[in-house]
């Protein structure tokens, strides 16, 4: 829609003060969604010319802010890591369809922060690390489990900019299985659970995201039991984490957890014993 | 800028926040849609650079140095069709054609992988109307239409007269019209349920560059009117204003603003100063009917026409055939139980709207997406005391309306500043405000009681029905009684009772939705004589087949008796004996492991027309090339039944479709016409073509032999002429004849509607139901039409399926969510689900063999009804898999898993009674 209050487009390339009514805008299919009568000016991303996905040469892969889901999508289909069915599950997991991946980046979904954003899933199930960049130019670096910090909650500071988010070598080495649930066939997410078995020390990490209000990464050193792994959860998700809007009874996104978190320790431990 | 649009550069600057989609439909390129603005929907769907993205999102800035194809640039520059255009038009994969554009723009973009999982390539599609069948049938390109011989027009699957239009981007809906000057109109909305407005102070909006002009209740007049939109208007209370001193719902209007664009007059309405006395609100309405609850409305009760204003009753309905105390002492078996639907928009992907000016005559001229524009005229000329011949209403092409487009939700305020400012004034919703400025069905809680004999015979039927009509009665009477007509009248009981209430509470009126307040009561009635079924060791349908009503019976309901209502044919027989064979038939379909298995039948019963007469004038007229005019009243939203008058007027003048042209839905056309509701489009209006086109057949044959001096008996009509034993005389010089001697061939057709009969429905489903999940799976769907004569079996067949589609989205997921203080909490298609591609099972659609004896040549209706069955037979499949009985829809995955695992105990296996 119209975004009627904004009165200045801004090229990111050019730096100038940060001020209030700013928007960073990256494919714009979040800000272009909803009613915004508070933003004056949008600082555009889209001429920054980063790399759209960059693998480094320690093998970590580096996704722009910037990059497409339709860009990942095609950049996974050729990408030779035992992790990379995880990308195409994770961006079929979007609500939106094919035609909004043309325009949604992979930065927007992350700074949205919403419990069911798929690239949260993917970049917090796979040990990422995200990149920000003040406003004086100071650079941090923070985990993805750590980034999105509650429903639409982040850790990013007024005007700080998300510049990329960096997938380690070692994950990617991981196999992984993943789990999504829905109230509705092909709709929002309400659970969405990646496991990732290690191959090296045979540790495995269970990612749940969308039934919960941030991302819960948990880490097994071995394989944990359908005792452990259940009870892992229940420790590390508090009753006010399980996640309560229109798209899911915070009862049923924890049953469904415990559900798809069991099944996906399953197959990673049937997978382990071939 | 330089942009690159359908082969034409632009070069004109955009607005800095402005997106593509206006972009691009301030240029002229009107088949760029708004369904929702938000990227939901993707009927805005445009290609940039060959790739298809929603032009609502994409910031147009971006579009430098691009080229953007739309619809209107899919065909080659020669005009012939792209392959995808021509399928949809063969297999006629639309209905009201608004998100067509983009289904076209998004499947001449799908690779082979997509084309082979369409329910995901289509997850940013949504269509109201279909039910989705017919477009995947164009997708994979199966001819649906058919072009039969001159005069055999009737009972063929004929394409809709504006096709071509449709799949061109070329139909003109509503806003796709250039009108010079025009202003821009955007309301603000009450953030309260209940408040007196003490003061409103505009200074501030009336200096925001742009604004012309500001209006509130000091603007509007004094007196009150209903938006619903009714033949008599005396069905529902006067208890609205343009603009009130009080506000009764959240999102009420409280101003107008109007401005020299969109952007003015949104920023008018956030400078508006507006002090409000906060009132006790009540959003519930058992609540509202006790004593000392809030009074919705203060007002004289014979003034307004409100049952009891101070207990926020605004109708009701009391009575009893028989004694059911003594029926319910005759039984051996009674149930008793409270079911509730929900709240539900109609979501026509058209908004609702209005453009009007006043034209050269000077006449208020008013361009509005309406089911009813000769009543919106009645209306409008009623409340700013305009006589009929200053007041044009007309609609282009409607995008959906479901029953939300009886109302006048808009006109009146357009015409306000239109008569104010006698400038043009366009106001379109927004997607947000069609979920909290428009109406919705209603919510109905049922207290239904039901007893029988061992036998199988049913005793007594007894129902408590409280409807919530929110905060405005419009269509709030009305509902309440016809929910309990026909759902009760369609079973035979000795005793029956009814108490009704219609009631206000301080939340988003309810309105006229399809079914009509049937579909709610039908829910209970159908759910509760299936689970007393059950307890009496009987099968469900050979308990109802039992008590149903034979086609000599009298239509019996406590709420009173239809004089004009009959019995004219009956198919409910055969409706069942669909069920049966269904249910005969081996299941073929898997079942995953640990799935219960069940299934489920509900039938239904509706009259084909609204009581109290349904009004429709027809004119055919012989044209100087011996085609035809029909002029007709009705609007045309995607029903079809433009088609079918043309159907119609084809065959009672032996000629062919394409040689009659219609003219339809403007006040300027004919004298009057009720509107195109209560499923009226066809068994109505079509009558009333039936008889213009009847009638001018013979004056053309009476002129034709008198013009020839021979016997009328040995003439007749062929194609373009008429027939006679000396040989041909084409139409075009009996045209020429008749002019000559100061003659013109035309006739009119009138109906009023009465007297009616009844249609019928029955629906049957298979499911599996996963109870570690939630999660119902639809095997099968089978569902039986008493349509009478089918008129256009691929039109039909589509309503049927749309009809379906639309009710599974209410039974499965769709609901109108209220906070605690009553504001809509699901004002967008991300957070209210319609029904997608891969939400809709096939169904497998049977039309009964009748013919009705009241209808025009033989039909029925058939646009609401097939609504009906749908969520009881749903509900009942659910049961049977699973033991367990529910009583409320939506069967969210959720609630439903929560249901079976408080019932996990006692749960019974599946298929045990």
């Amino acid at each position: 829609m119209d975004l009627n209050t904004v009165v200045e487009i801004r090229d990111a390339r050019r730096r100038a003060p940060w001020r209030p009514g700013d928007a960073w805008l990256g494919g714009g299919t979040y800000l272009f969604s909803e009613p915004q009568p508070h933003l004056r000016r949008l600082v555009d991303l889209s001429r920054m010319g980063w790399t759209p996905v960059h693998r480094h040469v320690d093998g970590s892969l580096e996704l722009a802010a910037t990059c497409t889901i339709a860009e990942l999508s095609r950049y996974a289909r050729d990408l030779l890591a035992p992790a990379a069915p995880l990308f195409e599950q994770c961006c079929r997991a979007f609500l939106a369809s094919f035609k909004i991946w043309n325009m949604a980046t992979v930065g927007g979904n992350l700074c949205n922060g919403l419990p069911a954003g798929p690239m949260i899933s993917l970049t917090a199930a796979l040990d990422g690390e995200c990149l920000l960049i003040a406003q004086d130019g100071a650079r941090r670096r923070i985990r993805v489990a750590d980034f999105v910090i509650g429903a639409g909650r982040k850790d990013l500071a007024e005007g700080e900019m998300l510049r990329s988010v960096t997938l380690p070598a070692r994950a990617l080495a991981c196999r992984t299985a993943f789990r999504q649930t829905s109230l509705y066939g092909l709709g929002r997410s309400a659970a969405l659970v990646i496991g990732t078995l290690d191959p090296v020390d045979h540790s495995v990490a269970i990612t749940v995201t969308a039934a919960t209000v941030r991302p819960v990464r948990l880490w097994f050193p071995l394989a944990p039991t359908a005792g452990a792994l259940r009870e892992a959860i229940d420790g590390a998700v508090t009753d006010s984490e399980w996640f309560d809007d229109i798209h899911g009874l915070p009862e049923w996104r924890r049953h469904m957890t415990f559900r798809l978190a069991e099944e996906i320790r399953r197959e990673l431990t049937r997978e382990e014993r071939r | 800028m330089k942009v690159d649009v359908n082969g034409r550069t632009f070069e004109e600057e955009p607005r800095p926040g402005q997106c593509l989609r206006t972009y691009l439909r301030e240029r002229g390129w009107f088949g760029v849609k708004k369904g929702c603005d938000q990227g939901d929907c993707g009927a805005c769907t445009v290609h940039v650079d060959g790739r298809p993205v929603h032009s609502c999102l994409y910031p147009a800035f971006r579009a430098d140095g691009h080229a953007v194809t739309t619809v209107e640039g899919l065909a080659a520059p020669d005009g012939e069709l792209h392959p995808v255009q021509q399928k949809f038009l063969d297999a006629q994969g639309f209905q009201c054609g608004f998100c067509t554009a983009g289904f076209l723009m998004t499947t001449a973009a799908l690779d082979e992988d997509k084309l082979a999982d369409l329910p995901r390539a289509f997850k940013g599609n949504l269509c109201r109307c279909t039910g989705y069948r017919a477009i995947e049938d164009a997708v994979r390109g199966v001819k649906n239409v058919e072009a039969p011989a001159p005069g055999e027009s009737v009972g063929r699957s004929l394409p809709a007269p504006a096709g071509p239009q449709v799949v061109t981007g070329t139909a003109r809906y509503t806003f796709d019209i250039d009108v010079p000057g025009l202003l821009h109109m955007k309301l603000l909305r009450s953030p309260h349920a209940h408040a007196r407005i003490l003061a409103i102070d505009t200074s501030a909006a009336l200096r925001v560059p742009g604004v012309q002009a500001v209006f509130t209740h000091h603007d509007a007049p004094e007196r009150h009117f209903s938006t619903a939109r009714h033949e008599h208007p005396t069905e529902d209370p006067d208890d609205t204003r343009v603009l009130d001193t009080t506000v009764r719902y959240i999102g009420q209007r409280v101003a107008a603003v109007v401005a020299d664009s969109e952007a003015s007059a949104e920023e008018g309405c956030r400078r508006i100063e507006v002090t409000y006395e906060v009132l006790p609100a009540v959003l519930d309405p058992e609540d509202a009917m006790r004593p000392g609850a809030p009074v919705v409305h203060d007002k004289d009760a014979g003034t307004a026409r409100i049952s009891r204003p101070q207990d926020n009753v605004v109708g009701e309905a009391h009575g009893e055939i028989g004694d059911v105390a003594a029926g319910f002492a005759d039984a051996d078996v009674i149930y008793e139980e409270t079911f509730r639907t929900q709240r539900v928009q109609h979501a026509s992907l058209e908004t609702h709207g209005a453009v009007a000016w006043i034209d050269e005559d000077g006449r208020l001229t008013v361009r509005t997406s309406s089911q009813t524009p000769f009543l919106t005229r009645r209306a409008l000329c009623a409340l700013y005391d305009l006589p009929e011949e200053q007041v044009r209403v007309m609609a282009g092409r409607v995008g959906g309306g479901f029953g939300g487009k009886q109302e006048m939700l808009v006109e009146d305020i357009v015409a306000l500043a239109v008569l104010k400012l006698r400038r043009p004034v366009k106001l379109e919703y927004t997607r947000a405000e069609q979920f909290y400025g428009a109406t919705t069905r209603h919510p109905f809680t049922i207290r239904v009681k039901a007893g029988a004999r061992r036998d199988g015979t049913l005793t007594a039927l007894q129902l408590r029905v409280v409807a919530n009509t929110g905060a405005y009665g419009n269509h709030g009477p009305a509902v309440m009684f016809h929910s309990v007509g026909e759902s009760m009248a369609v079973y035979r009981a000795a005793h029956k009772k009814v108490d009704a209430f219609s009631v206000y509470t301080h939340t988003v009126p309810a309105g006229a939705f399809r079914g009509y307040g049937l579909g709610q009561v039908l829910f209970a009635v159908e759910s509760a004589l299936d689970e007393l079924a059950r307890r009496l060791d009987l099968d469900p349908l050979d308990f109802k087949a039992r008590n149903i009503i034979g086609p000599d019976e009298p239509m019996l309901t406590p709420g009173g008796h239809e004089e004009d209502l009959h019995i004219a044919s009956y198919g409910l027989d055969q409706c069942l004996s669909i069920v049966r064979r269904a249910q005969a038939e081996p299941r073929t379909e898997p079942v995953p492991d640990g799935w219960l298995l069940g299934e489920g039948a509900a039938l239904a019963m509706i009259a084909t027309g609204p009581p109290g007469g349904h009004i429709a004038d027809a004119k055919a007229t012989l044209l100087p090339d011996g085609t035809f005019d029909l002029a007709v009243g009705t609007a045309e939203f995607g029903n079809g039944t433009t088609t079918v008058h043309k159907q119609i007027a084809a065959g009672e003048l032996a000629t062919t479709v394409d040689r009659v042209a219609i003219r339809q839905s403007d006040t300027d056309v004919v004298r009057h016409d009720t509107g195109a509701f209560a499923s009226t489009g066809t068994v109505v209006a079509g009558k009333a073509t039936l008889r213009a086109s009847r009638a001018l057949a013979d004056q053309l044959l009476d002129f034709a032999a008198a013009h020839l001096g021979v016997e009328r008996a040995g003439c007749r009509l062929d194609e373009e002429a008429v027939l006679h034993p000396g040989g041909r005389l084409l139409l075009k010089e009996v045209y020429a004849a008749s002019r000559a001697v100061g003659l013109e061939l035309a006739a009119d057709g009138h109906f009023g509607g009465t007297p009616r009969s009844v249609a019928f429905n029955a629906h049957w489903f298979r499911v599996a139901v996963d109870p570690g999940s939630g999660e119902i799976r639809i095997l099968r769907s089978v569902h039986a039409a008493d349509a009478g004569k089918v008129m256009n079996p691929m039109q039909c067949r589509g309503q049927v399926e749309g009809g379906v589609a639309q009710a599974l989205g209410a039974t499965l997921f769709e609901r109108v969510l209220l906070d605690e203080h009553g504001a809509v909490d699901t004002a967008a298609f991300r957070r209210y689900r319609l029904p997608q591609y891969a939400d809709v099972p096939r169904t497998e659609v049977h039309f009964m063999e009748t013919a009705d004896a009241i209808g025009p040549l033989g039909a029925k209706s058939m646009s609401e009804s097939p609504f009906n069955p749908v969520a009881p037979a749903l509900a009942n499949a659910l049961r049977d898999a699973t033991g367990v009985r529910f009583t409320e829809v939506p069967l969210l995955r959720d609630r439903v898993w929560r249901e079976l695992e408080r019932h996990s105990g006692s749960r019974r296996p599946p298929g045990s009674p």
